[in-house]
Protein backbone atom coordinates (compact mmCIF):
# COMPACT_ATOMS: atom_id res chain seq x y z
CA UNK A 1 0.00 0.00 0.00
CA UNK A 2 1.60 3.25 -1.22
CA UNK A 3 1.65 6.50 1.34
CA UNK A 4 -0.87 8.20 -1.18
CA UNK A 5 -3.56 4.71 -1.08
CA UNK A 6 -2.92 5.17 3.08
CA UNK A 7 -3.60 8.82 3.30
CA UNK A 8 -6.79 8.14 0.62
CA UNK A 9 -8.42 5.79 2.84
CA UNK A 10 -8.04 8.35 6.14
CA UNK A 11 -9.26 10.84 4.88
CA UNK A 12 -12.47 8.45 3.48
CA UNK A 13 -12.45 7.75 6.88
CA UNK A 14 -12.44 11.17 8.58
CA UNK A 15 -14.78 12.11 6.10
CA UNK A 16 -17.95 9.52 6.76
CA UNK A 17 -17.21 9.41 10.27
CA UNK A 18 -17.30 13.50 10.91
CA UNK A 19 -20.46 12.86 8.20
CA UNK A 20 -22.31 10.64 10.05
CA UNK A 21 -21.55 12.45 13.84
CA UNK A 22 -22.79 15.49 11.86
CA UNK A 23 -26.62 14.37 11.44
CA UNK A 24 -26.87 12.55 14.54
CA UNK A 25 -25.79 15.41 16.39
CA UNK A 26 -28.73 16.72 18.77
CA UNK A 27 -26.85 20.27 19.72
CA UNK A 28 -27.10 21.75 16.07
CA UNK A 29 -23.71 23.98 16.93
CA UNK A 30 -22.28 20.52 17.26
CA UNK A 31 -23.92 19.07 13.57
CA UNK A 32 -22.49 22.06 12.05
CA UNK A 33 -18.59 21.53 13.39
CA UNK A 34 -18.59 17.96 12.25
CA UNK A 35 -19.99 18.85 8.89
CA UNK A 36 -16.94 21.83 8.41
CA UNK A 37 -14.40 18.93 9.91
CA UNK A 38 -16.38 17.08 6.95
CA UNK A 39 -15.11 19.75 4.16
CA UNK A 40 -12.00 20.05 5.54
CA UNK A 41 -10.69 16.66 4.78
CA UNK A 42 -12.45 16.80 1.46
CA UNK A 43 -10.68 20.08 0.55
CA UNK A 44 -7.80 17.67 1.51
CA UNK A 45 -8.81 14.71 -0.44
CA UNK A 46 -9.32 17.23 -3.69
CA UNK A 47 -5.49 18.16 -2.95
CA UNK A 48 -4.50 15.10 -2.91
CA UNK A 49 -6.05 13.99 -5.89
CA UNK A 50 -4.36 16.99 -7.70
CA UNK A 51 -6.57 19.65 -7.59
CA UNK A 52 -5.37 22.57 -5.43
CA UNK A 53 -7.60 25.21 -6.69
CA UNK A 54 -10.76 22.99 -6.07
CA UNK A 55 -9.48 22.38 -2.38
CA UNK A 56 -8.98 26.07 -1.88
CA UNK A 57 -12.63 26.73 -3.11
CA UNK A 58 -14.04 23.86 -0.93
CA UNK A 59 -12.97 26.03 2.23
CA UNK A 60 -13.89 28.99 0.90
CA UNK A 61 -16.96 28.36 0.06
CA UNK A 62 -18.22 25.73 1.80
CA UNK A 63 -16.47 25.74 5.38
CA UNK A 64 -15.72 29.57 5.05
CA UNK A 65 -19.50 30.90 3.50
CA UNK A 66 -22.02 28.28 3.45
CA UNK A 67 -21.67 26.79 7.29
CA UNK A 68 -20.83 30.18 8.70
CA UNK A 69 -24.58 31.17 7.46
CA UNK A 70 -26.11 27.89 9.02
CA UNK A 71 -24.22 28.77 11.79
CA UNK A 72 -25.89 32.43 12.03
CA UNK A 73 -29.47 31.27 11.34
CA UNK A 74 -28.86 28.61 13.91
CA UNK A 75 -28.22 31.50 16.27
CA UNK A 76 -30.50 33.78 15.88
CA UNK A 77 -33.19 31.66 15.67
CA UNK A 78 -33.16 28.40 17.22
CA UNK A 79 -29.88 28.81 20.11
CA UNK A 80 -28.32 25.66 18.89
CA UNK A 81 -30.51 23.25 20.63
CA UNK A 82 -33.70 20.79 19.05
CA UNK A 83 -36.14 18.78 20.99
CA UNK A 84 -36.29 14.91 20.92
CA UNK A 85 -35.91 13.28 17.44
CA UNK A 86 -38.70 11.45 15.25
CA UNK A 87 -37.30 8.44 14.79
CA UNK A 88 -39.46 7.68 11.53
CA UNK A 89 -37.94 10.76 9.48
CA UNK A 90 -34.71 8.33 9.60
CA UNK A 91 -36.59 6.22 7.04
CA UNK A 92 -36.28 8.12 3.52
CA UNK A 93 -32.96 9.22 4.53
CA UNK A 94 -31.86 6.20 4.86
CA UNK A 95 -33.41 4.48 1.75
CA UNK A 96 -32.02 6.69 0.04
CA UNK A 97 -28.37 6.53 1.45
CA UNK A 98 -28.67 3.03 0.86
CA UNK A 99 -29.77 3.37 -2.58
CA UNK A 100 -26.51 5.65 -3.26
CA UNK A 101 -24.36 2.71 -1.83
CA UNK A 102 -25.89 0.27 -3.74
CA UNK A 103 -25.53 2.06 -7.19
CA UNK A 104 -21.50 3.33 -5.90
CA UNK A 105 -20.13 -0.25 -5.68
CA UNK A 106 -21.99 -1.65 -8.83
CA UNK A 107 -20.18 1.38 -10.63
CA UNK A 108 -17.48 0.75 -8.72
CA UNK A 109 -17.05 -3.04 -9.68
CA UNK A 110 -18.06 -2.83 -13.40
CA UNK A 111 -15.76 -0.02 -13.98
CA UNK A 112 -12.82 -1.45 -15.48
CA UNK A 113 -11.20 1.90 -15.10
CA UNK A 114 -11.16 0.83 -10.85
CA UNK A 115 -8.38 -1.41 -11.00
CA UNK A 116 -6.09 0.60 -11.72
CA UNK A 117 -4.24 2.81 -8.29
CA UNK A 118 -3.93 6.36 -7.58
CA UNK A 119 -1.59 8.38 -9.45
CA UNK A 120 -0.10 11.64 -7.89
CA UNK A 121 -0.58 14.40 -10.77
CA UNK A 122 -1.64 17.97 -10.21
CA UNK A 123 -3.25 20.48 -12.01
CA UNK A 124 -1.76 23.70 -12.14
CA UNK A 125 -4.91 26.79 -11.39
CA UNK A 126 -3.50 28.41 -14.65
CA UNK A 127 -4.36 24.86 -16.94
CA UNK A 128 -7.33 24.01 -15.14
CA UNK A 129 -8.69 27.43 -15.69
CA UNK A 130 -7.97 27.27 -19.44
CA UNK A 131 -9.44 23.91 -19.98
CA UNK A 132 -12.75 24.32 -17.68
CA UNK A 133 -13.07 27.62 -19.73
CA UNK A 134 -12.53 26.15 -23.24
CA UNK A 135 -14.11 22.95 -23.01
CA UNK A 136 -17.18 24.12 -20.42
CA UNK A 137 -17.83 27.63 -21.20
CA UNK A 138 -21.15 26.70 -21.72
CA UNK A 139 -22.94 24.64 -18.81
CA UNK A 140 -20.93 27.12 -16.78
CA UNK A 141 -22.40 30.07 -18.88
CA UNK A 142 -25.78 27.91 -17.86
CA UNK A 143 -24.58 27.63 -14.16
CA UNK A 144 -24.13 31.31 -13.09
CA UNK A 145 -27.51 32.15 -15.02
CA UNK A 146 -28.93 29.73 -12.54
CA UNK A 147 -27.37 31.65 -9.71
CA UNK A 148 -28.38 35.03 -10.93
CA UNK A 149 -31.73 33.87 -11.39
CA UNK A 150 -31.90 32.51 -7.15
CA UNK A 151 -30.32 35.70 -6.55
CA UNK A 152 -32.80 38.18 -7.89
CA UNK A 153 -35.69 35.99 -6.56
CA UNK A 154 -34.17 36.30 -2.82
CA UNK A 155 -33.83 39.78 -3.05
CA UNK A 156 -37.78 39.65 -4.08
CA UNK A 157 -37.97 38.02 -1.26
CA UNK A 158 -36.26 39.77 0.77
CA UNK A 159 -38.13 43.20 0.01
CA UNK A 160 -41.31 41.77 0.34
CA UNK A 161 -42.89 42.33 -2.91
CA UNK A 162 -40.82 45.08 -3.89
CA UNK A 163 -41.20 47.29 -0.77
CA UNK A 164 -38.14 47.70 1.77
CA UNK A 165 -38.62 46.42 5.15
CA UNK A 166 -38.37 50.12 6.64
CA UNK A 167 -41.21 50.53 4.42
CA UNK A 168 -43.10 48.30 5.63
CA UNK A 169 -42.51 49.43 9.52
CA UNK A 170 -43.75 52.62 8.27
CA UNK A 171 -47.00 51.49 7.06
CA UNK A 172 -48.00 49.11 9.95
CA UNK B 1 20.00 13.14 3.34
CA UNK B 2 19.15 16.09 1.42
CA UNK B 3 15.42 16.10 2.49
CA UNK B 4 16.60 16.39 6.10
CA UNK B 5 18.17 19.83 5.40
CA UNK B 6 15.17 20.92 3.59
CA UNK B 7 13.28 19.59 6.66
CA UNK B 8 15.81 21.95 8.98
CA UNK B 9 15.46 24.61 7.02
CA UNK B 10 11.75 24.94 6.93
CA UNK B 11 11.78 24.50 11.00
CA UNK B 12 14.10 27.25 11.38
CA UNK B 13 11.92 29.71 8.66
CA UNK B 14 8.62 28.83 10.48
CA UNK B 15 10.77 29.38 14.20
CA UNK B 16 12.00 32.62 12.83
CA UNK B 17 8.50 33.75 11.10
CA UNK B 18 6.63 32.72 14.51
CA UNK B 19 9.02 34.60 16.68
CA UNK B 20 9.28 37.96 14.82
CA UNK B 21 5.46 37.88 14.64
CA UNK B 22 4.85 37.30 17.93
CA UNK B 23 7.25 39.60 18.70
CA UNK B 24 5.62 42.39 16.15
CA UNK B 25 2.38 41.82 17.59
CA UNK B 26 3.61 42.75 21.60
CA UNK B 27 5.43 45.58 20.10
CA UNK B 28 2.16 46.96 17.91
CA UNK B 29 0.28 46.84 21.89
CA UNK B 30 2.71 49.44 22.83
CA UNK B 31 2.69 51.35 19.42
CA UNK B 32 -0.69 51.24 19.60
CA UNK B 33 -1.10 52.96 22.89
CA UNK B 34 1.68 55.22 22.68
CA UNK B 35 0.59 56.52 19.26
CA UNK B 36 -3.05 57.15 20.82
CA UNK B 37 -2.25 58.84 23.98
CA UNK B 38 -0.06 61.17 21.61
CA UNK B 39 -3.58 61.35 18.84
CA UNK B 40 -5.42 61.91 21.64
CA UNK B 41 -3.29 64.53 23.28
CA UNK B 42 -1.88 62.40 26.25
CA UNK B 43 1.23 60.83 27.34
CA UNK B 44 0.08 56.89 26.98
CA UNK B 45 2.18 54.40 28.98
CA UNK B 46 5.30 55.77 30.49
CA UNK B 47 5.72 53.98 33.99
CA UNK B 48 7.30 50.48 33.09
CA UNK B 49 10.64 50.85 32.18
CA UNK B 50 12.25 53.58 30.16
CA UNK B 51 9.80 55.51 28.15
CA UNK B 52 7.36 52.81 29.18
CA UNK B 53 9.37 50.27 26.77
CA UNK B 54 8.51 47.29 28.80
CA UNK B 55 4.72 47.63 29.00
CA UNK B 56 3.96 44.72 26.91
CA UNK B 57 5.75 42.31 29.24
CA UNK B 58 4.23 43.66 32.21
CA UNK B 59 0.39 43.40 30.39
CA UNK B 60 1.79 39.50 29.20
CA UNK B 61 2.81 38.28 32.79
CA UNK B 62 -0.53 40.14 34.43
CA UNK B 63 -2.57 38.01 31.92
CA UNK B 64 -0.55 35.06 31.83
CA UNK B 65 -1.73 35.03 35.88
CA UNK B 66 -5.24 36.37 35.90
CA UNK B 67 -7.50 33.36 36.68
CA UNK B 68 -9.09 31.47 34.24
CA UNK B 69 -12.63 31.72 34.66
CA UNK B 70 -15.14 29.37 32.80
CA UNK B 71 -18.97 30.45 32.97
CA UNK B 72 -21.74 27.97 34.14
CA UNK B 73 -23.69 26.86 31.32
CA UNK B 74 -20.61 27.02 28.67
CA UNK B 75 -19.75 24.70 25.84
CA UNK B 76 -16.64 23.80 27.90
CA UNK B 77 -14.71 22.16 24.26
CA UNK B 78 -15.67 24.74 22.33
CA UNK B 79 -15.26 27.84 24.54
CA UNK B 80 -11.67 26.69 24.98
CA UNK B 81 -10.55 25.84 21.29
CA UNK B 82 -12.30 29.07 20.25
CA UNK B 83 -9.91 32.21 21.29
CA UNK B 84 -6.46 29.44 19.40
CA UNK B 85 -9.00 29.93 15.93
CA UNK B 86 -8.65 33.49 15.89
CA UNK B 87 -5.15 33.38 17.11
CA UNK B 88 -3.91 30.67 14.47
CA UNK B 89 -5.58 31.93 11.17
CA UNK B 90 -3.16 34.82 10.94
CA UNK B 91 0.10 32.18 11.75
CA UNK B 92 -0.76 30.79 9.15
CA UNK B 93 -1.64 32.96 6.65
CA UNK B 94 2.05 34.63 7.42
CA UNK B 95 3.03 31.02 5.84
CA UNK B 96 3.12 32.17 2.17
CA UNK B 97 4.01 35.72 2.47
CA UNK B 98 6.96 36.32 0.88
CA UNK B 99 9.26 38.51 3.17
CA UNK B 100 12.37 39.14 1.06
CA UNK B 101 14.50 38.10 -2.12
CA UNK B 102 15.85 35.04 -2.32
CA UNK B 103 18.72 34.06 0.25
CA UNK B 104 21.80 33.25 -1.61
CA UNK B 105 24.36 30.61 0.69
CA UNK B 106 27.03 29.93 -2.52
CA UNK B 107 25.43 28.23 -5.10
CA UNK B 108 22.28 27.61 -3.55
CA UNK B 109 19.00 29.88 -3.59
CA UNK B 110 17.01 29.69 -0.05
CA UNK B 111 13.57 31.51 -0.72
CA UNK B 112 12.40 33.65 2.48
CA UNK B 113 9.00 32.38 2.69
CA UNK B 114 7.40 29.09 4.27
CA UNK B 115 5.93 27.63 1.68
CA UNK B 116 5.53 29.30 -2.62
CA UNK B 117 2.03 27.51 -3.48
CA UNK B 118 0.51 28.18 -6.58
CA UNK B 119 -2.77 29.13 -4.65
CA UNK B 120 -1.12 31.23 -2.45
CA UNK B 121 -4.11 34.03 -2.32
CA UNK B 122 -6.78 31.40 -2.09
CA UNK B 123 -5.00 30.05 0.58
CA UNK B 124 -5.44 33.32 2.60
CA UNK B 125 -8.93 34.20 1.18
CA UNK B 126 -9.47 30.00 2.57
CA UNK B 127 -7.43 30.54 5.61
CA UNK B 128 -9.02 33.94 6.23
CA UNK B 129 -12.75 32.44 6.04
CA UNK B 130 -12.18 30.79 8.72
CA UNK B 131 -11.46 33.30 11.56
CA UNK B 132 -15.18 33.81 11.78
CA UNK B 133 -15.48 30.82 13.51
CA UNK B 134 -13.55 31.65 16.42
CA UNK B 135 -15.92 34.64 16.86
CA UNK B 136 -18.68 32.99 16.22
CA UNK B 137 -18.29 30.06 18.27
CA UNK B 138 -16.44 31.82 21.09
CA UNK B 139 -19.73 34.06 21.68
CA UNK B 140 -21.98 31.31 21.44
CA UNK B 141 -20.02 28.48 23.64
CA UNK B 142 -20.01 31.82 26.49
CA UNK B 143 -23.79 31.06 27.30
CA UNK B 144 -24.14 34.90 27.90
CA UNK B 145 -26.37 37.54 26.32
CA UNK B 146 -24.09 40.01 25.17
CA UNK B 147 -21.48 37.64 24.24
CA UNK B 148 -24.19 35.88 21.53
CA UNK B 149 -25.31 39.66 20.29
CA UNK B 150 -21.32 40.31 19.45
CA UNK B 151 -21.07 36.73 17.55
CA UNK B 152 -23.90 36.92 15.59
CA UNK B 153 -23.24 40.54 14.89
CA UNK B 154 -19.60 39.49 14.42
CA UNK B 155 -20.22 36.22 11.84
CA UNK B 156 -22.44 38.52 9.71
CA UNK B 157 -19.84 41.70 9.65
CA UNK B 158 -17.29 39.30 8.46
CA UNK B 159 -18.90 37.48 5.92
CA UNK B 160 -20.10 40.33 4.12
CA UNK B 161 -16.98 41.77 3.79
CA UNK B 162 -15.37 38.75 3.14
CA UNK B 163 -16.73 39.40 -0.44
CA UNK B 164 -15.18 42.53 -1.18
CA UNK B 165 -12.39 40.81 0.12
CA UNK B 166 -11.84 38.61 -2.33
CA UNK B 167 -13.12 40.31 -5.05
CA UNK B 168 -10.78 43.53 -4.72
CA UNK B 169 -7.86 40.82 -5.05
CA UNK B 170 -9.10 39.32 -8.31
CA UNK B 171 -7.63 42.38 -10.50
CA UNK B 172 -4.33 41.69 -8.90
CA UNK B 173 -4.32 38.23 -10.02
CA UNK B 174 -5.72 39.46 -13.75
CA UNK B 175 -2.76 41.35 -13.42
CA UNK B 176 0.14 39.32 -12.11
CA UNK B 177 -1.75 36.03 -13.64
CA UNK B 178 -1.26 34.09 -11.11
CA UNK B 179 -2.55 33.08 -7.53
CA UNK B 180 1.11 32.85 -6.32
CA UNK B 181 1.99 35.62 -4.14
CA UNK B 182 6.27 35.47 -4.95
CA UNK B 183 4.64 35.45 -8.88
CA UNK B 184 2.60 38.51 -7.64
CA UNK B 185 5.60 40.62 -6.24
CA UNK B 186 7.45 39.18 -9.44
CA UNK B 187 4.67 41.09 -11.54
CA UNK B 188 5.42 44.49 -9.85
CA UNK B 189 8.87 44.59 -10.79
CA UNK B 190 8.36 47.94 -13.09
CA UNK B 191 5.54 49.32 -10.88
CA UNK B 192 3.54 48.45 -7.55
CA UNK B 193 -0.11 47.67 -8.56
CA UNK B 194 -1.18 50.90 -6.08
CA UNK B 195 -0.61 52.78 -8.97
CA UNK B 196 -3.11 50.98 -11.34
CA UNK B 197 -5.39 49.83 -8.95
CA UNK B 198 -5.87 52.58 -6.72
CA UNK B 199 -9.83 51.30 -6.34
CA UNK B 200 -8.88 47.69 -5.23
CA UNK B 201 -6.63 49.14 -2.98
CA UNK B 202 -8.86 51.09 -1.33
CA UNK B 203 -11.62 48.34 -0.60
CA UNK B 204 -9.05 45.52 0.20
CA UNK B 205 -7.79 47.98 2.87
CA UNK B 206 -11.36 48.85 4.49
CA UNK B 207 -12.25 45.59 4.08
CA UNK B 208 -9.54 44.24 5.87
CA UNK B 209 -9.78 46.94 8.51
CA UNK B 210 -14.03 45.58 8.75
CA UNK B 211 -12.25 41.53 9.24
CA UNK B 212 -9.98 42.17 12.02
CA UNK B 213 -12.99 44.21 13.97
CA UNK B 214 -11.03 47.24 14.34
CA UNK B 215 -12.33 50.75 14.52
CA UNK B 216 -14.54 52.09 13.28
CA UNK B 217 -16.08 48.35 12.31
CA UNK B 218 -15.61 47.31 15.84
CA UNK B 219 -19.31 46.19 16.06
CA UNK B 220 -18.71 42.95 17.35
CA UNK B 221 -17.60 43.95 20.60
CA UNK B 222 -18.85 47.41 20.65
CA UNK B 223 -17.72 48.28 24.19
CA UNK B 224 -20.25 50.65 25.42
CA UNK B 225 -23.13 49.02 24.04
CA UNK B 226 -22.35 45.01 24.74
CA UNK B 227 -19.65 45.29 27.07
CA UNK B 228 -16.93 43.20 25.43
CA UNK B 229 -19.05 41.50 22.73
CA UNK B 230 -17.75 37.95 21.84
CA UNK B 231 -15.58 37.89 24.01
CA UNK B 232 -17.39 39.39 27.00
CA UNK B 233 -16.60 36.26 29.18
CA UNK B 234 -13.08 35.58 28.53
CA UNK B 235 -10.04 36.13 30.67
CA UNK B 236 -6.56 35.50 31.89
CA UNK B 237 -4.75 33.76 28.66
CA UNK B 238 -7.90 33.32 26.56
CA UNK B 239 -8.87 36.40 26.63
CA UNK B 240 -5.21 37.11 25.68
CA UNK B 241 -5.70 34.74 22.61
CA UNK B 242 -8.41 37.02 20.97
CA UNK B 243 -6.09 39.80 21.44
CA UNK B 244 -2.78 38.46 20.50
CA UNK B 245 -4.49 36.84 17.05
CA UNK B 246 -5.91 40.81 16.37
CA UNK B 247 -2.46 42.30 16.69
CA UNK B 248 -0.85 39.43 14.59
CA UNK B 249 -3.62 39.68 11.93
CA UNK B 250 -3.06 43.29 11.84
CA UNK B 251 0.43 42.68 11.18
CA UNK B 252 0.07 40.46 8.50
CA UNK B 253 -2.45 41.86 6.77
CA UNK B 254 -0.04 45.13 6.39
CA UNK B 255 2.18 42.22 4.69
CA UNK B 256 -0.30 41.32 2.48
CA UNK B 257 -1.03 45.01 1.07
CA UNK B 258 2.79 45.33 0.59
CA UNK B 259 2.67 42.36 -0.99
CA UNK B 260 -0.40 43.06 -3.34
CA UNK B 261 -0.69 47.27 -3.95
CA UNK B 262 3.09 48.10 -2.89
CA UNK B 263 5.27 45.98 -4.50
CA UNK B 264 6.54 43.32 -1.39
CA UNK B 265 10.21 43.52 -0.82
CA UNK B 266 11.05 45.62 -3.94
CA UNK B 267 12.48 49.03 -3.69
CA UNK B 268 15.95 51.07 -4.30
CA UNK B 269 18.78 51.61 -2.26
CA UNK B 270 17.54 49.92 1.11
CA UNK B 271 18.07 46.17 1.62
CA UNK B 272 14.67 43.90 0.39
CA UNK B 273 13.91 42.81 4.41
CA UNK B 274 14.04 46.65 5.49
CA UNK B 275 11.76 48.00 2.60
CA UNK B 276 9.05 44.88 3.45
CA UNK B 277 8.98 45.71 7.32
CA UNK B 278 8.70 49.44 6.18
CA UNK B 279 5.83 49.15 3.85
CA UNK B 280 4.02 46.16 6.12
CA UNK B 281 4.08 48.77 9.28
CA UNK B 282 2.27 51.60 7.15
CA UNK B 283 -0.88 49.35 7.07
CA UNK B 284 -0.66 48.84 11.05
CA UNK B 285 -0.05 52.66 11.47
CA UNK B 286 -3.15 53.56 9.59
CA UNK B 287 -5.33 51.22 11.41
CA UNK B 288 -4.60 53.16 14.42
CA UNK B 289 -5.01 56.50 12.77
CA UNK B 290 -7.95 55.71 12.20
CA UNK B 291 -9.41 54.39 14.81
CA UNK B 292 -8.08 57.41 16.82
CA UNK B 293 -10.02 59.60 14.02
CA UNK B 294 -13.47 57.55 13.48
CA UNK B 295 -16.37 56.93 15.68
CA UNK B 296 -18.01 53.46 15.14
CA UNK B 297 -20.42 53.31 12.35
CA UNK B 298 -23.86 52.11 12.69
CA UNK B 299 -24.74 48.95 12.49
CA UNK B 300 -26.86 49.78 8.81
CA UNK B 301 -24.34 51.91 7.45
CA UNK B 302 -21.58 49.00 7.93
CA UNK B 303 -24.18 46.83 5.88
CA UNK B 304 -24.93 49.19 3.55
CA UNK B 305 -21.12 50.39 2.78
CA UNK B 306 -20.27 46.19 2.53
CA UNK B 307 -22.84 45.44 0.31
CA UNK B 308 -24.12 48.36 -1.86
CA UNK B 309 -20.96 50.43 -2.26
CA UNK B 310 -18.02 48.12 -1.91
CA UNK B 311 -19.38 44.80 -3.60
CA UNK B 312 -20.78 46.59 -6.70
CA UNK B 313 -17.49 48.58 -6.89
CA UNK B 314 -15.30 45.60 -6.97
CA UNK B 315 -17.07 43.84 -9.25
CA UNK B 316 -16.75 46.70 -12.21
CA UNK B 317 -13.75 47.39 -11.07
CA UNK B 318 -13.08 43.78 -11.92
CA UNK B 319 -14.89 44.23 -15.82
CA UNK B 320 -12.87 47.52 -16.08
CA UNK B 321 -9.83 46.04 -15.34
CA UNK B 322 -10.89 43.16 -18.03
CA UNK B 323 -11.58 44.88 -20.56
CA UNK B 324 -8.69 47.30 -20.25
CA UNK B 325 -6.42 44.35 -20.24
CA UNK B 326 -7.65 43.31 -23.58
CA UNK B 327 -7.32 46.42 -24.97
CA UNK B 328 -3.62 46.83 -23.81
CA UNK B 329 -2.74 42.67 -25.14
CA UNK B 330 -4.60 42.93 -28.36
Amino acid sequence: MTALRMVFYLLAILIVASTAMAITRKNLVHAVLYLVQSFFATAALFYLLGAPVLAALEIIIYAGAIMVLFLFIIMTLIGGYTGSRNHRQWIFPSLLGLASIVSAGVLLFSSPASETGLIAATASPASFGRYLFDKYWLPIEIVSLLLFVALVGALYLGTHKGKSVAQIEVEQ
Amino acid sequence: MWWIVGFVVLLIKVAVVLGVLFGFAAGMVLVERKLLGRLQIRYGPNRVGPFGLLQPVADGLKLLLKEDIVPKGADRIIFFFAPAVVALVPLLIAAVVPFSSDLKIGETRIPVLIADLNVGLLFFLAVASLSVYGVALGGWASNSKYSMLGSVRGAAQLISYELSLGLSLVPVVMLAGSFSLVDIVNAQAEYPFILVQPVSFLIFFISSMAESNRLPFDLPEAENELIGGFHTEYSGMRFALYFLGEYISMVVLGALVAVFFLGGWRGPVLPPLAWFLIKTMITPVFFIWTRATLPRVRYDQLMQLGWKILLPLCLVNIIATGGIALLVRS
